[in-house]
C-alpha cells in the first residue's frame, strides 16, 4: 500500500494532479446547487414579504386600498 | 430629411473626430510618454550593459508600443458614448461598419502612428542594430492596427460598462498574443541574420483579413451592448 | 410539426427544461462518478508503470482528458454562442454560459497537472511549450468571458456580449495555436513530448478512454446544474418558479 501511494518515487507530484482534479471539480460540482439553494431562499423570502404586505393591506379599512395599487 | 451619401458621412466623421482629438492634443501624447517611460525603465531594470540590451530591444518596444495603444484604447467609443453621438451612429441609414472604420483609422492615426514616429528614439535607448530598425518599423505599422481592429472589437463589447480598464485588458491580451509572436518575432529574426519574410507577410495576410472582419464585427459587438 | 422538431421547441422552453434535466441529472452524476473511479482504478493500479516515466505517466489520466475537456467545452459554449446570436433561443445562452465556468476548471486542471507533471519530467514546473501555452491562452479567454459575462448587469444582453467573444475567440484561437507553434520552433529546440512517439498499450489506454468518458459524462451533468441554477434566476419573476420555491419552502417548514 505505501508504495502504491509513493508511486516510484513521484508520489507527490501525482497525488497533487489528483487532488487538483478532485477538488476543482468538487467546487464546480457544488457551485451550482449553492446557486440555486440561494436563488429558491430569495425567491421564497420574497413571496413571503408579497403575502405578508398582502395581508397588511386586507386587514386595512378598504380606503387605502386603491392607494397601493 | 433625406440622408446624405455615404462617403459625405464618413468625411464628416473624420473630419469631427480630427478636429476633437486636436483640441485635446495634450491627452494625445499621453501613449507616447508612456511606451518612453517603459522603454526607460527596462535599462534601470537590467543594467546599463549595451549587448543585453541589445538582446531584448525590439520585443521590449513591441510591448511597449502595444501597452502604450491599449492604454488608449479605452477613450476609442468612451466621448462619444458620453455625449450620445454614439447612439446617432449606430441609428444612422449608413452602413454601422464603414462609420466604425472610420472611427478606428482615426484612432489608429492619432495614437498608434505617433508611436511608430518615436519607435526609431525607442530603438536608439535600447541600441537596437541600425540594420533591424526598417523591420521593426513595418512590423510596427502592420501590428498597431491589427490591434485597434482586434482592439475595438472588445472596446465595443465593454463600452456599456462604466469601469471596463482591467476587463478590457483581459479581453485584449489573448487575442493580439498571435501578433505580438509575429512582430516581436520578425524583429529578432531579422537580428538573428535570418529570414523575416514569413512573419511579415503573415502579419500583412491578418491585417487585410481584421480589416474586412473587424468593422463588421465591431459594428455587432456595439449593437449588442447598446440595446 | 415534424415531432423531432416540436420537441425541440417545447425542449427550449425554460420550465420543461428544468424539469427534463432535473430528471437526467442524478443518473449523469452516477454515470461520471462511476467511471472515474473505474477509469482510475484502472489507471492507477491495472495500468503498469511506463518504462520510460514510470508512475509518473499516471498523471495522464487526469492531465489528458483535461485537456480535451478544455477544448470540446469550448467548441460546445462557441456552438451554443452561436445558436443564440443568430437565433436568439434562450436556452442556448444559459447553456454557453454554463459551460464556460467548467471550461476554464478543466483548463485550469490541465495547466496545473501539466505543470506537475513538467517538474520530475522536464525539470521545471514550466516550459514555453507549444501546448501549454495555447492552454495558458485558452485560460485567459475562459476568463474574459466569464468576466464580461459577470461585468454587464443585464443578464441576456450580458450572455450575449460574452457569446459574441466566445465566437471571437474561436476564430483566433487557430492562429494562437499555429502562431505558438511557430514562435516555439523558433525559439528552442524540441521539448519533450508528453506522450512520446511510442505507441500507447492497451492496458494503458483504456483507463485514459474511460476517464475521457467520465469527464464528458461529467461535463454535461454539472451543465444541466448550471443550466437549472441559472434558469431559475433568469426567470424568478416567473409562475412555475414560484411554484418551485414555494414547494421547496412546503417542504421545509412541513
Amino acid at each position: 500500500m505505501a508504495e502504491f501511494f509513493h508511486m516510484g518515487g513521484y508520489g507527490a507530484y501525482v497525488w497533487a494532479a489528483y487532488a487538483v482534479f478532485a477538488i476543482a471539480l468538487i467546487a464546480d460540482a457544488l457551485t451550482p446547487l449553492w446557486q440555486r439553494r440561494g436563488t429558491l431562499r430569495d425567491i421564497a423570502a420574497r413571496l413571503r414579504r408579497d403575502a405578508s404586505r398582502d395581508g397588511t393591506i386586507k386587514s386595512r379599512p378598504s380606503g387605502t386600498e386603491d392607494q397601493t395599487q | 430629411m433625406k440622408p446624405g451619401t455615404t462617403s459625405a458621412a464618413c468625411t464628416a466623421l473624420l473630419r469631427r473626430d480630427l478636429a476633437l482629438t486636436w483640441r485635446r492634443r495634450g491627452d494625445a501624447l499621453n501613449p507616447l510618454l508612456f511606451a518612453v517611460i517603459v522603454v526607460a525603465l527596462f535599462p534601470f531594470a537590467l543594467g546599463p550593459d549595451a549587448q543585453v540590451l541589445e538582446r531584448i530591444a525590439a520585443g521590449t518596444i513591441f510591448v511597449a508600443v502595444l501597452l502604450a495603444a491599449l492604454l488608449s484604447l479605452d477613450s476609442l467609443f468612451r466621448s462619444d458614448l458620453d455625449d450620445g453621438s454614439l447612439e446617432q451612429l449606430v441609428l444612422s441609414p449608413h452602413p454601422l461598419s464603414l462609420l466604425l472604420a472610420c472611427k478606428i483609422a482615426i484612432h489608429w492615426l492619432t495614437t498608434a502612428l505617433p508611436l511608430i514616429v518615436i519607435a526609431p528614439l525607442l530603438a536608439m535607448l535600447l541600441h537596437l542594430p541600425d540594420r533591424v530598425l526598417p523591420v521593426l518599423l513595418v512590423a510596427l505599422a502592420l501590428a498597431t492596427p491589427l490591434l485597434s481592429l482586434i482592439g475595438a472589437i472588445c472596446v465595443a463589447l465593454t463600452v456599456a460598462l462604466r469601469r471596463s480598464g482591467m476587463l478590457l485588458t483581459l479581453l485584449v491580451l489573448p487575442l493580439i498574443v498571435p501578433v505580438l509572436i509575429f512582430g516581436a518575432g520578425a524583429c529578432n529574426a531579422a537580428q538573428a541574420g535570418l529570414p523575416y519574410g514569413a512573419p511579415l507577410l503573415w502579419l500583412g495576410a491578418w491585417l487585410v483579413l481584421a480589416l474586412v472582419l473587424a468593422p463588421l464585427a465591431t459594428a455587432a459587438a456595439l449593437k449588442i451592448s447598446l440595446t | 410539426m415534424n415531432p423531432l422538431l416540436l420537441w425541440f421547441h417545447k425542449l427550449g422552453s425554460p420550465p420543461y427544461f428544468y424539469r427534463l434535466a432535473g430528471r437526467f441529472l442524478p443518473w449523469l452524476y452516477a454515470i461520471a462518478l462511476i467511471s472515474g473511479v473505474v477509469g482510475l482504478y484502472g489507471g492507477l493500479v491495472i495500468a503498469p508503470a511506463d518504462y520510460q516515466q514510470g508512475d509518473s505517466f499516471r498523471m495522464i489520466y487526469v492531465h489528458v482528458p483535461c485537456a480535451w475537456m478544455s477544448l470540446f467545452v469550448y467548441a460546445f459554449m462557441a456552438a451554443n454562442s452561436f445558436v443564440a446570436l443568430v437565433w436568439r433561443i434562450k436556452l442556448s445562452e444559459t447553456l454557453a454560459m454554463a459551460s464556460a465556468p467548467i471550461g476554464a476548471a478543466f483548463t485550469f486542471i490541465t495547466l496545473v497537472s501539466g505543470s506537475l507533471w513538467g517538474k520530475p519530467m522536464w525539470g521545471t514546473w514550466w516550459t514555453w511549450d507549444a501546448r501549454l501555452t495555447s492552454e495558458l491562452v485558452l485560460l485567459f479567454l475562459y476568463l474574459g468571458v466569464i468576466g464580461l459575462y459577470h461585468a454587464i448587469e443585464d443578464t441576456r444582453q450580458a450572455a450575449r456580449a460574452a457569446a459574441f467573444l466566445a465566437l471571437v475567440g474561436v476564430v483566433n484561437l487557430p492562429i494562437v495555436h499555429y502562431s505558438v507553434v511557430w514562435w516555439n520552433t523558433l525559439h528552442q529546440g524540441q521539448t519533450v513530448s508528453l506522450m512520446g512517439q511510442s505507441k500507447i498499450s492497451s492496458s494503458m489506454l483504456w483507463p485514459l478512454l474511460t476517464m475521457a468518458f467520465a469527464t464528458h459524462v461529467y461535463f454535461f451533468a454539472s451543465l444541466l446544474a448550471r443550466a437549472r441554477a441559472a434558469l431559475l434566476a433568469l426567470e424568478s419573476g416567473k409562475d412555475w418558479v414560484r411554484g418551485i420555491a414555494q414547494a421547496r419552502q412546503a417542504n421545509a417548514h412541513g
